[in-house]
C-alpha cells in the first residue's frame, strides 16, 4: 500500500468504527461538563446542549454520516434503558411522600396528558405546521424511547419525535425553575412532578441537581406520563380526527 | 463490584420489562415497565441495598449524555426543520411553558384542598 492508500484506509476505518461515535460523544460530554462547571451551572450551558452542538458540528465538518456516528452512539443510547429502570430507586425512597399526595398526583397526571397534547397540536396548527409535524410533536413530553414508540403508532416521523422530545426535555430544564417561581410554586414535590410530566428525563436531571425530593418526584412524573400518554394519546388523536 | 452488580440488576429488570411488553402487547417501552417491576420488588424486599444505590446514582447523575446520540438525529430532518422552524419553536416553547405552569399550579391547589398536611411531612 502506498502512503495515500494507507491514509484513506484509516479514514474509512474512522468513519465505520463504533469507536468514533463513542469517543466523540464522551469527549463532547466531558468538555460540556467542564464548561457547565466553569459557568457556575448556567442552565443555557446544560451539558446536553453543548454536547449536541459539538457532536453535530464535528459530523458536519468531517462529513461523517449520522448512520456512521450512530454505530457508536447506540452504545451510549443503550444506557438510557437501565438508567430509566433505575428511577425506581429514588421513587422507592420517596414512597411515603408520594402516597400522601396520591389524589393530586392522579388528577394532575390525567390533566397533563391532555394539556400537553392539545396545546402542542393547537399551537402548531395555528402556526401552520404540517400534519406530520403536528403528529410528531404530540408525544413530545414523554421520555425519548417512549415518544418514538408512540410516534410510530400514531404515524408520526419517529426520529423527528425523538429529537423534539429531547428538545422539550432540555427546554423544560432550562426554563422550568423560572416558570415555577413566576407562578409562585416553591414546594419541591410539586415542582418536581410538574418538571417530570413536562420534560421527562432531561428535566429530571435538572431536578436532581435541585434536590433529591424534586428529582424523585420528577422521575415519578416522567414514568407516569409515559404510561398514561402511551395509552391515551392514540385514542385522543383518533377522537379528534387527526389520525 | 457494587456498580457491576447493581448495573446487572437494572439490566435484568429491563429485560423482564421487555418480556412483559411483548407478552401483554403493551404500548409502553420495556424500561418503563422495568421501573414498575423494580419498584414492586423493592417494596416487597423493604430496602434498596448498596449495589442498586450505587448504580442508580451513577447513571442518573449522567442522564443527559444518554439523550445525545438520538437527538443528533434531528440533523437528518434539516429540510423539514428549516421549513417549519418558527412553528416548531413557538409550539415547543408555548406548550412547555403552559404545561410547566399548569401542572405545578394544579399540584399546588389540589394538594391544598385535598390533602391534610402536618408540619412533620415538609
Amino acid at each position: 500500500m502506498t502512503f495515500n492508500e494507507k491514509l484513506s484506509a484509516i479514514w474509512l476505518m474512522i468513519q465505520g468504527s463504533p469507536l468514533t461515535g463513542i469517543s466523540l460523544t464522551l469527549l463532547a460530554y466531558v468538555f460540556a461538563m467542564y464548561l457547565y462547571k466553569k459557568s457556575n451551572y448556567k442552565p443555557i450551558l446544560s451539558p446536553f446542549i453543548t454536547s449536541m452542538v459539538v457532536v453535530v458540528s464535528v459530523l458536519l465538518i468531517t462529513g461523517i454520516s449520522y448512520q456512521d456516528y450512530f454505530a457508536g452512539g447506540k452504545f451510549i443510547h443503550f444506557l438510557l434503558g437501565p438508567a430509566t429502570v433505575s428511577l425506581a430507586i429514588p421513587l422507592y425512597h420517596q414512597l411515603h411522600r408520594i402516597k400522601k399526595l396520591l389524589v393530586p398526583i392522579i388528577i394532575t397526571l390525567l390533566a397533563s396528558v391532555f394539556i400537553g397534547a392539545l396545546s402542542a397540536i393547537g399551537i402548531a396548527d395555528l402556526m401552520g405546521a404540517s400534519i406530520a409535524t403536528q403528529i410528531s410533536l404530540a408525544p413530545k413530553s414523554v421520555t425519548t424511547p417512549v415518544a418514538m414508540g408512540i410516534s410510530e403508532q400514531i404515524g408520526g416521523i419517529v426520529s423527528l419525535s425523538a429529537g423534539l422530545a429531547a428538545t422539550t426535555g432540555v427546554l423544560g430544564g432550562v426554563i422550568g425553575l423560572k416558570v415555577f417561581s413566576l407562578v409562585g410554586v416553591k414546594d419541591d414535590r410539586y415542582r418536581g412532578f410538574a418538571m417530570g410530566l413536562t420534560s421527562h428525563g432531561l428535566g429530571t436531571a435538572v431536578a436532581f441537581k435541585e434536590s433529591n425530593t424534586m428529582g424523585a418526584f420528577s422521575g415519578l412524573g416522567m414514568a407516569l406520563a409515559s404510561f398514561t400518554t402511551a395509552f391515551i394519546l392514540p385514542w385522543l388523536l383518533s377522537f379528534l380526527d387527526i389520525i | 463490584m457494587d456498580f457491576i452488580l447493581g448495573f446487572a440488576l437494572l439490566l435484568i429488570f429491563q429485560l423482564l420489562g421487555e418480556m412483559l411488553v411483548i407478552f401483554f402487547e403493551l404500548p409502553v417501552s420495556g424500561p418503563v415497565v422495568g421501573i414498575v417491576l423494580l419498584l414492586a420488588a423493592l417494596i416487597v424486599k423493604g430496602s434498596v441495598g448498596k449495589p442498586l444505590n450505587t448504580a442508580s446514582t451513577t447513571l442518573l447523575g449522567h442522564l443527559s449524555i444518554m439523550f445525545v446520540p438520538i437527538s443528533v438525529g434531528l440533523m437528518a430532518h434539516f429540510e423539514l426543520l428549516m421549513n417549519e422552524w418558527l412553528a416548531i419553536t413557538i409550539t415547543l416553547i408555548g406548550s412547555t411553558v403552559i404545561m410547566l405552569a399548569s401542572t405545578a399550579l394544579m399540584m399546588s391547589f389540589a394538594s391544598k384542598f385535598l390533602v391534610k398536611e402536618t408540619k412533620h411531612d415538609l
